[in-house]
């Protein structure tokens, strides 16, 4: 539009056609001398080049409109291209001025001229309040979400000295995608560096704040608790390697000593105000481990002494804990499928999802993320009694569509039989089933074969030439495969030694790290060492007795929690199982959809894995927690963005987008500058978490 | 080019005909509805008999934006093009035609040091000088909103163009106190990206962080002790803790790097931070970092500093008195040339004077040690210096400077009013005492009050009194700027001294303002520690000032430096009225060199436990060719940090090397020889 406008204005000062645009020109007497005077100049420099061009096309130069208009030229492709081009470019930076111009509060006046005034985001409204800042804060982000620097690599990594291989804007992953999986993949057998590469976590607040451009993490928490007054003296981004195994931070890169370091200094220069912890995701594991970590003696631990938490830590605010584990991990870890796995399906864009690339870049994935030790953190802990046997489980009849009415979502068509589903009763036991069928029949009717026994056929017949790709599955042969789908239904328990039959070379480092069982006696000497740390139900908390501890979580969204396999029946070069997504429950069993059984959760994590602990496994003095350690659980419904110019929703309930909530955010700020749980009132719960904890018979 | 190329040969394509017509029609519309109706009549007609006739003619008509867009494009086209090609050039093309045209390149330090096979061992620890750190909003007023956490000082520099008086709001501190005015918090980054780039492709300790982590260093073996170096050294604790993050992240490196001692990287101004640091972490408690007298020897291997101002900058001065100087690194770099001409010029350098004096650390680079160190009236450490002598060992181009008459320049006097008054005797020169003129009134109208500087308050008296002082050594300086600012000294005064102590078990030597003051202090009690000086020379560099009032009216800084005085030939020391002398451009030779040289060489009184001292010099050459940017053998007081020579000795160092290893001293310069001049009892 402003392009024609502009135009037409140009057509005065623009060069005459005619002698009878000459005429209509004198009418309009301003400026008519000035062009004049151009127009003779031009016309005399036109001419000469006219004079070149005729001799070379003398058929067009006998023309009236090359005599008289003298400024013609032929109007090419080309040129209507480059015009085109021209017009595009002048018009985006037309736009880009005005955008750059626009005062930067400007789309907030839009918002709220469509919704309404906003609320005040939770650190104005609370410094109105004459909230300050008052405890030190240390963030420790979860997996994923922390940014990675490439400090030493190979040839073709050149040029990428200390710029950032993971988060940021993933330019490398495209340009030179192969080179990007090698530096991001760890040693195979030791799960540290692999030789002549060294990729180091990005520290500082940095480090997290923003995933990629525009993708907040943790800043708008930091952007909040800055308007109380808090800077960098008094924030801490506690930044790990999120890729290899907790311990082994600390013995590479010494990131747990620099927790420690930092978490003293920032007491001891805050006037001895203790620390308001807050992890979110598998920093919460990582956590867990730190506080083991500091207080067990030095060749191991950090020899903090036995208060050192008592000492130090106000509260920890555990933000969407995975506390006993994520069934998506499973599903990540078997074939590296999920319906939405944030860990590495997000950089498969969709095309490379298809046809052979789809598998080589699945594979690939797989051998990059399969050498992340940190992965195995997070497979569900505490087996059958946890997470259900093949005919139970603590959620048992959940209803999945009830849920969805408050939140005005758009799946109408469950409403119907709203009835006859709730009392639909899911086998959310059995993690893993192989079809349909398998996943919906009574326990006795199922007809298991042990695979734990069976020969792994030598690859015979596999070709070598299009496999370069490395991933366990090769070594199983047909045999192997056929074993693992004869099984028919996993549970918990199973799905840990179906793990380690599918790839024993990983669960061996994993086993090394982690363990995910249940302790039955928490004084046996063995549970000193360093691989029980990040499991809550093999260690016991802190004596700290003036500490809190938060389980803070979104709901109402569907999250993975039980699915459907087949093996897929393509060549030797593949990963042999997939979620069979034609598996969809329909109307009467909506929480199975695309062969995924979800249940209540914060999209990533179930509410069993992030409330239990807290709701029953560490309320009052169990086993678990001797000292009494006081637990909160603080729900915060989902509600999605009411409109496009929200972004992310300041209601949300996602797993990350939940560290933009307003709500949980007040929450931490408050405790931040000295509430107690009490003061936030307690419990906060909106799912059926003390029910279905009270399904788990955990001895405590 | 290419263009005309494709031009020509689409030109017989029969689209051009359809497209000829479209265009034809549109401009048709546009006419009619711009012209009157009898115009539109008649052009119709016109139109029509053209548009029979052209029919086959493949003529174009060009309006002059029609020629723009095309152009327009045109440059886009080739641009994404370059761009692309660029994006296809592996990364190591440059260095081939580097190498191609210079032969090959030596290898950067840490390589060549790694195959030597020298690895990490003691961690490291940067503390960057003024100006090179980088600072951010974390509170601001209206006008900075959308500014939380970005960067204000270093990176782009995007908001000094976009809102300059906003920056210089949110940059400025508290007038009185020199900590933040209230609503206002700008705090330094922090961590390795502090003080890597100043801006984009300006490098600061990049090359030298890259070249380490070569050998093996990463982020748990460096620490970037980056603090905000506009307010006193002092208050970097108060407010931020900052002293207190050092001694416990050095702390930490030496417990997890197996109980090796750290390497300290002191830049610039850095270097009397870290000064200021290793009192206060020895002195006790409340004052002090409390780390106990023996927490320097027990932590610290080295202490390697580069072009550091021990005694202080004659820069400081020009940019304190006057806002200028002749490269002032300080400021003027953020006044673009357009801006210094004219009102324009006197407005700018006012806002960006009235920002600088709030920065309580300026203060810290006034010379020391008056006139015993600078040199008096008729004397001066340097005298006889002539700057063409060591051009010429360097190759230089000017090599007409051979005969330069020997006359004593007299760098003793700091600030000269005229030229005469700078080059006669002492005896001839009538000086009037400033010290008690009256300061008359201010008579300035109020429409300059928005502009604030502490001149207002003079009136046109105490401008004269300066004035007929005539001439100002080293100590009456002092006296000059607490005459001229009272109160940005009186800030000043309370955090740094400037003298020399004659009785350093003087108890009133425990306030930290003399922390940072080498003549005024001793140094730790830690004999196995190690103290370089490393520092470029061969560059002219700023040491004493010509100054002239200016003439105009109220709104003004009333002086300034008198750039018509210039020396006899091209080769002088005076130029542009600026008297140079040897050094690193910044820092003076005689301010770098002459603790180490002298002041704490074997066992002084400021040095009562006989601290090694190393000089390590190195002359300065200009890049080779434009490829190798700021060059690999620089002396200048930044571009130093990317000079091999340098990077190899502070990696061997860092490596476990000493002193020794790496042949003692390394000289260039007088140093020895004008350190001698210097009558100071040790």
């Amino acid at each position: 539009m402003s392009f024609l406008r502009r135009r037409k204005a140009s057509l005065n000062p623009g060069p005459p056609d005619s002698d009878h645009e000459e005429d209509e020109k004198e009418k309009k007497k301003l400026k008519r001398q000035q062009k004049k005077k151009r127009r003779k100049e031009k016309e005399k420099e036109k001419e000469k080049e006219k004079e070149k061009e005729e001799e070379e096309k003398v058929e067009k130069a006998n023309s009236k409109g090359c005599r008289v208009a003298p400024k013609a030229k032929k109007w090419s492709c080309v040129d209507s291209c480059c015009w085109f081009i021209g017009v595009i470019c002048s018009l985006w930076w037309f736009l880009l001025f005005l955008y750059n111009a626009m005062p930067a509060s400007f789309p907030q006046y839009v918002a709220e001229a469509i919704t309404g005034p906003y609320p005040d985001p939770p650190g104005v409204k609370l410094r109105k309040e004459g909230l300050t800042a008052n405890h030190p804060v240390v963030f420790v982000p979860g997996i994923v979400t922390g940014g990675l620097e490439l400090w030493e690599g190979r040839q073709c990594a050149d040029g990428l000295f200390r710029q950032r291989l993971w988060g940021g804007t993933f330019g490398e992953l495209y340009k030179r995608s192969l080179c990007w999986v090698e530096h991001m993949s760890l040693d195979n057998e030791t799960g540290l560096d692999r030789p002549g590469i060294r990729v180091r976590p990005v520290s500082g607040l940095v480090a997290a704040d923003y995933f990629a451009p525009g993708y907040f993490v943790w800043a708008v928490l930091i952007a909040n608790l800055a308007r109380v007054g808090y800077e960098e003296k008094n924030m801490y981004m506690a930044a790990y390697d999120w890729r290899i195994s907790f311990q082994n931070t600390e013995v590479r890169d010494r990131t747990l000593s620099r927790i420690k370091n930092n978490i003293e200094l920032m007491v001891a220069t805050n006037g001895g105000k203790k620390v308001v912890v807050i992890p979110h995701s598998m920093g919460v594991l990582y956590f867990l481990h730190f506080m083991k970590w500091v207080e067990a003696p030095p060749p191991m631990g950090g020899g903090g002494g036995s208060d050192w938490c008592a000492k130090h830590i106000k509260a920890v605010m555990n933000i969407g804990g995975p506390f006993l584990g994520v069934p998506k991990s499973v599903a990540g870890l078997f074939s590296i499928e999920a319906r939405d796995i944030a860990v590495a399906r997000a950089f498969a864009p969709g095309v490379l999802d298809k046809d052979v690339f789809g598998l080589q870049t699945l594979e690939h994935l797989m051998r990059m993320t399969r050498t992340w030790d940190s992965t195995m953190s997070m497979i569900p802990k505490g087996g059958d009694t946890i997470w259900g046997g093949l005919d139970w489980s603590p959620e048992g009849y959940y209803n999945c569509s009830a849920k969805k009415h408050k939140t005005n979502d758009s799946i109408k068509p469950c409403q119907n039989d709203k009835r006859s589903q709730s009392m639909k009763h899911v086998n959310y036991g059995r993690l893993i089933s192989f079809g349909k069928d398998a996943a919906e029949l009574h326990s006795s009717k199922l007809d298991m074969l042990d695979f734990r026994g069976s020969l792994k056929g030598r690859r015979s017949h596999m070709n070598t030439s299009t496999c370069d790709i490395w991933t366990e599955y090769h070594e199983m042969g047909v045999e192997g495969i056929r074993a693992v789908s004869d099984y028919k239904a996993y549970t918990a328990d199973a799905v840990l030694d179906l793990l380690r039959f599918v790839a024993p070379k990983m669960m061996k480092r994993g086993d090394a790290h982690f363990s995910h069982g249940i302790a039955d006696n928490l004084d046996d000497p063995k549970y000193k060492h360093y691989k029980y740390w990040s499991n809550p139900l093999e260690t016991r908390l802190p004596h700290a007795p003036d500490m809190e501890i938060y389980s803070m979580y979104g709901v109402g969204i569907p999250t993975e929690r039980a699915y459907v396999y087949k093996s897929t029946s393509q060549s030797e070069c593949y990963i042999p199982f997939q979620i069979d997504t034609s598996a969809n429950g329909g109307d009467e069993d909506p929480c199975l959809k695309d062969g995924v059984y979800s249940a209540n959760g914060d999209e990533t994590v179930p509410v069993l894995s992030a409330g239990f602990m807290c709701a029953k496994g560490w309320r009052g003095k169990t086993r678990f927690n001797p000292s009494g350690i006081r637990t909160f659980i603080r729900e915060y419904e989902h509600a999605p963005p009411a409109n496009l110019l929200e972004g992310r929703g300041t209601q949300s309930g996602a797993h990350v987008d939940i560290l933009g909530n307003f709500a949980l955010i007040e929450d931490i700020i408050r405790v931040a500058a000295g509430a107690s749980g009490e003061d936030l009132g307690g419990d906060r719960v909106h799912s059926e978490i003390f029910k279905w904890s009270e399904n788990i018979n955990l001895k405590l | 080019m290419s263009s005309v190329r494709r031009r020509r040969g689409s030109e017989a394509q029969s689209k051009e005909i359809q497209a000829e017509e479209n265009n034809k029609e549109e401009e048709e519309e546009e006419k009619e509805h711009g012209e009157d109706d009898n115009d539109k009549n008649k052009k119709k007609k016109k139109m029509k008999d053209e548009k029979s006739k052209e029919k086959q003619e493949k003529k174009r008509k060009w309006s002059c934006i029609d020629s723009c867009c095309w152009f327009v494009g045109c440059i886009c086209t080739v641009w994404w093009l370059m761009l692309f090609l660029y994006k296809l050039m592996p990364a190591s093309l440059p260095q081939y035609v580097t190498e191609a045209i210079t032969g090959p390149l030596p290898d950067p330090p840490g390589v060549k040091l790694k195959k030597e096979g020298l690895t990490a061992k003691h961690p490291v620890v940067f503390v960057p000088g003024i100006v090179t750190g980088g600072l951010e909003l974390w509170e601001g007023h209206q006008c900075a909103e959308g500014l939380f956490r970005k960067r204000l000082w270093g990176g782009t520099f995007g908001e000094v163009y976009k809102r300059p008086s906003c920056w210089a709001e949110h940059m400025s501190l508290d007038n009185e106190t020199g900590l933040d005015p209230p609503g206002i918090r700008v705090r330094p980054v922090s961590g390795l990206v502090a003080a890597d780039y100043f801006a984009p492709g300006y490098f600061v300790w990049a090359v030298l962080i890259a070249n380490l982590a070569h050998i093996g260093y990463e982020e748990k073996s460096m620490y970037m002790a980056a603090y905000d170096w506009r307010i006193s050294f002092q208050n970097t604790e108060v407010r931020d803790r900052a002293l207190s993050r050092i001694k416990s992240n050095i702390e930490l490196m030496v417990a997890t790097n197996g109980g090796n001692k750290a390497v300290i990287l002191p830049h610039s101004m850095g270097v009397l931070y870290f000064l200021h640091f290793m009192k206060w972490v020895e002195a006790p408690a409340p004052l002090g970092g409390g780390g106990g007298s023996d927490w320097c020897s027990k932590y610290i291997k080295a202490v390697v500093n580069i072009g550091g101002p021990f005694l202080g900058v004659p820069k400081a001065i020009a940019g304190l008195f006057s806002a200028e100087a002749r490269d002032i690194a300080v400021a003027r770099a953020l006044a673009p040339g357009f801006l210094d001409n004219d009102l324009f010029r006197l407005q700018t350098l006012q806002h960006v004077m009235r920002m600088t004096r709030t920065w309580d650390s300026t203060m810290s680079m006034i010379p020391r040690g008056g006139e015993t160190i600078w040199g008096g009236l008729d004397w001066s450490p340097e005298e006889g210096y002539t700057p063409s002598e060591r051009k010429q060992n360097s190759n230089n181009t000017q090599l007409t400077g051979q005969e330069t008459n020997k006359t004593n320049v007299n760098y003793g006097r700091m600030i000269s009013f005229g030229r005469d008054v700078a080059e006669a005797p002492s005896t001839e020169i009538e000086m009037t005492d400033f010290r008690g003129a009256i300061k008359g009134h201010s008579v300035a109208n109020t429409s300059c009050r928005d502009v604030w500087t502490e001149y207002h308050d003079m009136g046109v008296e105490g401008v004269r009194a300066v004035a007929e002082h005539k001439v100002y050594t080293a100590s009456s300086i002092i006296d000059l700027l607490q005459f001229v600012a009272p109160k940005m000294m009186a800030r000043g005064s309370a955090h740094f001294s400037y003298g020399i102590a004659d009785n350093l078990d003087d108890p009133k030597y425990q306030h930290y303002k003399y922390w940072s003051n080498p003549l005024e202090t001793k140094l730790p009690n830690a004999p196995d520690m190690e103290i370089f000086s490393m520092y470029g020379v061969g560059l002219p560099t700023e040491r004493a000032y010509i100054y002239k009032l200016s003439p105009y009216a109220e709104c003004y800084i009333p002086f300034e430096i008198d750039t018509t005085a210039e020396g006899p030939d091209e080769d002088s020391c005076l130029k542009g009225g600026v008297y140079t002398v040897d050094g690193d451009e910044t820092v003076p030779v005689l301010s770098t060199g002459f603790m180490c040289a002298k002041g704490w060489r074997g066992k002084t009184r400021f040095n009562p436990f006989g601290i090694k001292t190393y000089i390590r010099e190195y002359e300065h050459s200009p890049p080779a060719n434009f490829l190798e940017g700021r060059g690999t053998q620089s002396g200048a007081h930044v571009d130093i940090m990317g000079n091999f020579a340098l990077i190899e000795d502070v990696i061997r160092v860092a490596a476990g090397a000493k002193g020794e290893d790496l042949r003692g001293d390394q000289v260039y310069s007088d140093i020895f020889k004008w350190s001698e001049k210097i009558k100071l009892r040790l």
